[in-house]
């Protein structure tokens, strides 16, 4: 129970990255740091005391395996991360060869 | 479980450390080692897929974003309204705590779960596949199809990057055009 | 980035290893049913191999023997791999598809159907999609000059 909460935690430190900072940098790495939090609470969902990974070993039957459902969707959302966090830093590249700085408020030119 | 708190406790003093600096390349420097620590707890957990592909993931993450960061003329930012803003968001954050709190009691305790719908994938997952990993087995067997979808994100990504990337991009009239170079 | 590449410590070490970084990569990838990994892990790390002899032996040196043609090409034969893997599935009604490849013993790489499959198309995809992401964003500066 502590555990979920103290992942509440990151995930409002990720959520006051994202809404209260300037640079553009730092927005990415709050974005990040959501992903990350997001990521670990699906699995810590699926956790079973004294469970073992789910795989098999020869000669061996099921019994007390973790659950392998959400660790199959946390795999997806990993790489979709990635993708996600790689657009987001080429349009952060490409912004700061256009407006010669990462600071939000001086970026207000909408049109080309 | 006693380790997971304490790793639990490292990943979020470096992802404070990561928010708070100033210095850019601390800061991402900082987000890699709140990475190793999930990795860890990952494998803690017992999911070794998912260790596997954070720890290469973050890996890549950190190279392309070291190369936007290394700058020698970062203007310093100046703020103004700070006062305010920032209790707002720290009201609005400590809403959302107690929000969560009450509603994190009514899920299962922390290592009983309900495990319904694995039920079926733990015993049918051998003998339809003949496949021993289960994660892969449910992954490219039985719910194919959402690879299918993260495949084409990930190719829609790739586009999208070499799309925003290209030479010209419209420009106001009389502006100087960029040039590159390699 | 230096555009002469790094020390030679560095360069020798890379020359040195860069070739077992790329078999872990394929040896991730074929193994995926049988131990943890899978397609994208595999793929990444074969991509962070030659990320790898990128950054040691500086840009100058490597960029112009690059055959660009392939990157391109690896890709969208990993995706229509995939895309064919599941459209047969699709129509002939049920996803492991026995008699085109067979589902064979537990514990073997030639196995569990068509799964071995996916990995390694899932693998060329990902790997030849994040090298050009790679290129295209930490090798491109703004100066005068023309661009490629």
């Amino acid at each position: 129970m502590s555990i979920y909460f103290l992942d509440f935690i990151l995930l409002s430190i990720g959520l006051y990255c994202v809404l209260r900072k300037r640079n553009l940098i730092k927005i990415i790495i709050g974005l990040i740091i959501c992903e990350y939090a997001v990521n670990l609470f699906l699995i810590l969902i699926g956790y079973k005391l004294n469970g073992r990974s789910p795989l098999f070993s020869p000669g061996m039957e099921i019994k007390n395996m973790v659950d392998p459902l959400p660790q199959a969707l946390v795999l997806t959302s990993i790489v979709i991360s990635l993708a996600t966090t790689a657009f987001v830093i080429a349009l952060a590249v490409r912004i700061y060869q256009k407006y010669k700085t990462f600071d939000i408020t001086k970026i207000r030119r909408l049109r080309g | 479980m006693l380790e997971l708190n304490f790793i639990m406790l490292f990943v979020i003093i470096a992802a404070f450390i990561a928010v708070e600096m100033k210095d850019l390349l601390s800061a991402v420097v900082s987000v890699a080692a709140a990475g190793l620590g999930l990795c860890i707890m990952f494998l803690i957990l017992k999911a070794p897929d998912i260790a596997i592909t954070q720890l290469v993931v973050e890996i890549f993450l950190l190279i392309i974003l070291i190369r936007a960061t290394i700058r020698k003329d970062l203007p310093f930012s100046t703020s103004g309204r700070w006062f305010f803003n920032t209790l707002m968001t720290l009201i609005f954050l400590m809403v959302f705590l107690t929000a969560a709190y009450t509603c994190l009691k009514q899920i299962p305790q922390f290592g009983y779960p309900l495990m319904r719908v694995s039920k079926y994938y733990l015993t049918e997952g051998l003998p339809k596949t003949h496949a021993t990993n289960l994660v892969t087995s449910i992954l490219l067997g039985f719910r194919a199809y959402d690879t299918l979808g993260e495949a084409t994100v990930l190719f829609t990504a790739v586009i999208s990057v070499l799309a925003v990337m290209r030479k010209k991009g419209r420009k106001k009239i009389g502006e100087a055009e960029d040039k590159y170079e390699l | 980035m230096n555009s002469n590449g790094m020390s030679l410590i560095v360069k020798t070490v890379t020359r040195l290893t860069v070739g077992f970084i790329f078999v872990y990569g394929i040896y991730i990838v074929l193994h995926g049913h049988i131990s943890p990994g899978g397609g994208f892990a595999g793929g990444v790390i074969i991509a962070l191999s030659f990320v790898n002899l990128m950054l040691a032996y500086g840009k100058q040196e490597l960029y112009h023997r690059i055959p660009k043609l392939f990157l391109a090409l690896f890709e969208t034969i990993g995706a229509i791999m995939f895309l064919g893997i599941a459209i047969l599935g699709f129509m002939s009604g049920y996803f492991f598809y026995d008699w085109f490849v067979s589902k064979g013993k537990p514990f073997t790489i030639f196995s569990a159907g068509t799964i071995p499959l996916s990995n390694i198309a899932i693998a060329l995809k990902v790997s030849s999609g994040l090298f050009a992401i790679f290129l295209v964003l930490v090798l491109i500066r703004v100066t005068g000059g023309t661009q490629e």
